[in-house]
């Protein structure tokens, strides 16, 4: 029996108008990611990953074509519906951490909750991934007191304590020396395999998308393998 | 959240308030001189002890320094056997709030019961004056001193308790000599034997002098607020206006510097789902913060200007604390920091996220 499908783009087109000029980000994506899977998004600069990863993380439109979110039509959504998604089918983790610098490691967490309007206790599924970061002793911490490995694995738990369907991570490891990408990469693994996280990596590094368990190749706005 | 990122930047926060403070002080130091002078000119006037003043046509309840109304007009209201004693004086401006008064000490005396002299006595010779307690501290003056006042040269007789007409006295016909006004008087006080006739006796006096102010004192001091005195009221409105600029453009370039600054902040926070008006609703609470702090401030404030006020010029310029407008001056302080949130706040909301996080 097949898996629920979580992320499915069809012929996903982007197009930037940029001054005078139309560049086309995307040129008719098709990708299909199920739950529980764990998908790296390989491919050089411009290959159009980035735009992807906006489109399927409801923070721009795409110019045509489909990107169903755990059911939802993004392409039909308004800007104020795709907000909506973002609180609670949606987790990011980006290169530069984007962690709050005026809050603490478990504000910077709480908040996210308190975006989506979560009340009471997070589940039990993220008390453990919370284990498994290895963060606890250091939420009270701000982010400049935090390594870039520490604050990667904060940003990670803010990207799930909310249950999203899909994580969706931009270049994880971008900022880290390889000790702390090896760490975050078998967290993002272990969330993946222990908690059923389903996981959209994007990255330009091969060693990188070897954790995943499927590594889709994009190339001038295209998927060219996967 | 809110106030994590306004201790963030502790001078900025710092200066936004203390600004925010000024607006409220300027707010609270004007209405309080305003409401302090006119409560002093009230108690000095109540001071003279008398039931009745009567004064010229034409003058504002404030303004003393014409002399228009011949003296005999004393002897005329003397001959009514409801009048225990008449007594004039001749206010002449000093410049800025100072007056002085001229007046008949021997009457004067029969109508209030005379001055308290804590230090010298009463006039000796012509160019001698009497100045309360206050004028005496700020100007540093003590008995036998001399002191130069409109182009005359006078020796302080001595020194008075304050609360009886005025600060600075000197003899009527004296004053009326100096300012050209021999034989006249800018206001008239009549004690009654009875203080209950005084409303008939005002309005009797009202049908048979026309044009003239006539009230009783309680009539009087009443008058002396606020709304009655011309452009005072006007004047005020302009200093809140001023204080809601400055509330406005304080906070408009504190919360847009740091909307500039937090771009990406903003977008991180779009990304994990917040609405534009989530984020707004932030920039609006840190406002109303710095306005709450900002006006607690203005209020300590103002008490500092009161004893400024009181230091260096305790004679001149009587400050009140006013806790019924410090509601009015937090309420304008939120307004003009409102006012200068709106185009940060419409900025930060409208923010695209993307763009947002990838502000360096």
């Amino acid at each position: 029996m097949s898996k629920p499908v979580i992320v499915e783009a069809r012929n996903l087109r982007k197009t930037y108008h940029v001054g005078e000029v139309d560049v086309h980000a995307l040129r008719g994506v098709d990708l299909r990611v199920e739950a529980g899977e764990f998908v790296a998004v390989v491919g050089p600069s411009g290959s159009g990953k980035s735009t992807l990863f906006h489109i399927l993380g409801g923070l721009t439109p795409p110019t045509s074509g489909t990107a169903l979110l755990d059911g939802q039509d993004l392409s039909k959504l308004t800007e104020a519906q795709r907000t909506e998604l973002r609180k609670r089918k949606v987790g990011f983790v980006f290169q530069r951490y984007n962690l709050l610098p005026t809050l603490t490691a478990a504000d910077n967490i709480e908040i996210a909750r308190y975006i989506a309007r979560r009340d009471g206790e997070p589940d039990p599924k993220f008390q453990e991934a919370l284990q498994m970061l290895g963060i606890a002793h250091r939420l009270r911490h701000k982010p400049r007191a935090m390594s870039g490995g520490e604050q990667q694995r904060v940003a990670i738990a803010r990207g799930i304590v909310n249950n999203p369907a899909v994580l969706l991570a931009d270049e994880p490891t971008g900022n880290l020396d390889s000790e702390n990408s090896e760490i975050v990469l078998k967290l993002l693994q272990g969330l993946n395999e222990r908690l059923g996280q389903t996981i959209l990596m994007i990255t330009h590094n091969p060693e990188a998308a070897a954790y995943a368990h499927r590594i889709v190749r994009m190339r001038d706005g295209r998927v060219i393998e996967g | 959240m809110v106030l994590e990122n306004l201790k963030h930047r502790p001078v900025r926060t710092l200066l936004s308030v203390l600004a925010i403070g000024v607006e409220v002080t300027m707010i609270l130091t004007l209405v309080g001189v305003s409401q302090g002078t006119l409560h002093e000119t009230a108690r000095r006037a109540k001071g003279v002890g008398a039931d009745i003043i009567v004064r010229p046509p034409g003058s504002s309840i404030l303004s003393l320094s014409s002399a228009p109304m011949q003296e005999k007009f004393l002897d005329f209201f003397e001959k009514d056997p409801r009048v225990a004693v008449a007594s004039g004086a001749t206010v002449n401006s000093l410049g800025g709030f100072d007056t002085m008064t001229g007046l008949d000490l021997a009457r004067f005396t029969r109508m209030s019961g005379g001055f308290r002299y804590l230090a010298g006595g009463p006039f000796a010779g012509p160019d001698d004056i009497l100045v309360d307690e206050y004028y005496a501290r700020q100007k540093k003056l003590n008995v036998g001193d001399r002191i130069e006042l409109m182009n005359h040269n006078w020796r302080v007789a001595g020194i008075v308790e304050s609360g009886k007409l005025g600060r600075i006295f000197c003899q009527l016909p004296v004053l009326q000599e100096l300012t050209g006004n021999t034989g006249k008087l800018s206001q008239i006080y009549l004690k009654l034997r009875d203080e209950s006739q005084a409303a008939a006796m005002v309005e009797e006096l009202r049908q048979r002098m026309p044009g003239y102010q006539i009230y009783t004192m309680e009539e009087f001091t009443s008058l002396l607020n606020v709304s009655n005195v011309g452009m005072l009221r006007e004047f005020i409105y302009v200093v809140i206006g001023v204080a809601v600029v400055v509330g406005f453009i304080v906070v408009f370039l504190a919360m847009y510097t740091a909307v500039l600054e937090r771009t990406r902040e903003i977008g991180i926070l779009k990304a994990l789902g917040a609405s534009p008006g989530f984020v707004l609703a932030i920039l609006v609470r840190e406002t109303l913060v710095l306005a709450a702090l900002g006006s607690v401030v203005g209020v300590g404030l103002s008490f500092g200007t009161r004893w400024v006020l009181r230091a260096a010029a305790p004679s001149t310029l009587v400050q009140e604390i006013v806790p019924e407008w410090w509601g009015y001056a937090a309420l304008i302080a939120v307004a003009g920091a409102l006012l200068g949130a709106i185009y940060p706040g419409w900025k930060a909301a409208r923010q695209d996220a993307i763009e947002a996080l990838s502000y360096e």
